[in-house]
């Protein structure tokens, strides 16, 4: 995050202002990847004049950056009808998609509604091993097609990696072959549970050696800075917020559901009922994460990792406690610094396996930001 | 003889009130900008068809305790940066195009 965008955050959970907002427009999708966390059926879609009602309250609440996602966000055959109203409502749109039904058609439309970024998936830089995660034949091909096509037009693709056991190898060859498609690479150890709660899928998450491995590779992050070791917590950590869900962003499901992030299923309130800004305003749960620091969590405020962790709330609520560790993080600062969390601690101490949770987002992995240009001097100032 | 100064937002930005200033993104190259309080009510009045000279007359010098004169030559100054970064259109003409005169809101 730049000077400017860390300074408008700020500013925007100052003002309580959802600055952020995922919103899926479908969990249907093209692919049946192994590791999904969405059920695909269709329980009854927001409409296209909801959507643009919606996005019109979340234009009026202050929302700037939009992420359209899904599902598979073209399987909405009024897809481009949405993003043509969210760019008159000016956000900034970022588009989460499997690429499989762009092609050249489909990246000039999006070029010329100014999407700011497209971010495709893609597992393996070869086809038995990405078409196996998806499911579906000749799916890298596709994918790695839509790159070529948005590319040609001038738009910010990144290739994103989730990592798993599958593909646990093949990350610097597609890391590879994003620089060669003058693409940006961002990698993902998450394999979150289901959305129902089924943790199974976890199974596929890659072994603590395997993650060593990458949080110790020197093309990827500063290792030095990245593995260092915990600094401890001290009064100005206690006070530190988890992080921005239900802070400065949220998350809208398919069908109007508003949850802090699409990784914390604590449900706050349906826009079918009530207002998009009455629900982030007003919801109990809304109140109740936006009032926890790291103080009110009684093992991560006596952790040395306190504050340092990516702990992720949701997933702290989806082990059953919102105030509690998220064990998959603390495996995740394990693997990083070598040191055990005290959650990690007491659960050697009776007995459970260190293997027993998996891992989460390794933030340090994203790409750089742009470079911003030097602050403009004007007396009515414009800052960039 | 009065010179006559058209300012539009162009339709390549991202935008939005925050407090009172704005944020406005180009979609050309994603630079991320904010103005401050009174570059933002220029912006907001940016509809193509109000002459700058009357935003600033009306919007400005009415709200702010500054000189028309300086108003104006800051005003003229931060549009042409503006337009310099591809996120401002000027021109001797009106500018306005159906559905360009909602403003920003919050």
């Amino acid at each position: 995050m730049s000077g400017l965008q860390a300074e408008m955050a700020a500013k925007a959970l100052k003002l309580n202002i959802p600055l952020s907002v995922q919103l899926d427009l479908t969990y249907r999708c093209n692919e049946r990847c192994v590791h999904c966390y969405l059920d695909h059926d269709d329980h009854g879609e927001m409409t296209t004049a909801e959507i643009k009602d919606l996005l019109d309250q979340m234009a009026d609440a202050g929302v700037f950056y939009l992420t359209i996602s899904g599902g598979e966000i073209l399987m909405r055959r009024d897809f481009f009808e949405i993003l043509e109203h969210a760019r008159a409502r000016t956000f900034c749109v970022k588009l989460k998609t499997n690429g499989v039904l762009i092609r050249k058609k489909e990246a000039e439309r999006l070029r010329e509604l100014g999407v700011e970024a497209v971010q495709i998936s893609i597992y393996s830089h070869r086809s038995e091993v990405h078409d196996a995660i998806t499911k579906m034949p000749g799916s890298l091909r596709q994918s790695i097609n839509a790159v070529r096509f948005l590319r040609a037009q001038g738009l910010t693709v990144t290739m994103a990696n989730v990592l798993m056991v599958q593909n646990s190898h093949d990350y610097m060859s597609v890391r590879a072959l994003a620089a060669e498609l003058d693409a940006k690479f961002t990698m993902d150890p998450t394999i979150t549970p289901m959305m129902d709660g089924d943790r199974s899928i976890l199974n596929l998450n890659v072994e603590q050696a395997a993650l060593r491995e990458v949080f110790r590779n020197e093309d990827l992050v500063n290792v030095e800075e990245f593995c260092a070791p915990p600094r401890g917590v001290d009064e100005e950590a206690l006070d530190m917020l988890p992080c921005s869900a239900g802070h400065t962003s949220c998350y809208v499901s398919p069908y109007g559901d508003v949850y802090p992030c699409v990784q914390f299923p604590l449900p706050t309130g349906n826009v079918r009922r009530t207002k998009f800004l009455d629900i982030w305003r007003d919801s109990p749960q809304f109140k109740e994460v936006r009032s926890i620091t790291l103080r009110d969590m009684p093992s991560c405020s006596k952790c040395a990792h306190g504050a340092t962790c990516t702990r992720c709330p949701g997933l702290a609520y989806m082990e059953g406690n919102m105030r509690g560790p998220s064990t998959q993080d603390c495996e995740k600062s394990f693997a990083r610094t070598g040191i055990p969390s005290e959650n990690l601690k007491a659960r050697t101490a009776s007995s459970k396996s260190f293997q027993s949770v998996q891992l989460v987002q390794i933030q340090g992995l994203r790409p750089a930001d742009r470079n911003i240009p030097a602050k403009m001097n004007e007396s009515f100032a414009a800052r960039a | 003889m009065r010179n006559y100064r058209y300012v539009a937002r162009s339709k390549a930005i991202a935008a939005r009130a925050l407090g009172d200033e704005t944020m406005v993104m180009s979609a050309t190259n994603s630079t991320l900008f904010t103005l401050d309080e009174v570059a933002s009510v220029i912006w907001a009045a940016a509809d193509g068809v109000t002459p700058l000279d009357e935003i600033v007359a009306n919007k400005i010098c009415a709200r702010y305790d500054i000189a028309p004169e300086a108003a104006l030559k800051d005003a003229e100054a931060l549009v042409e940066n503006l337009a310099k970064h591809g996120i401002m259109l000027i021109s001797d003409q009106p500018l306005a195009h159906p559905g360009d005169s909602r403003k920003e809101t919050r």
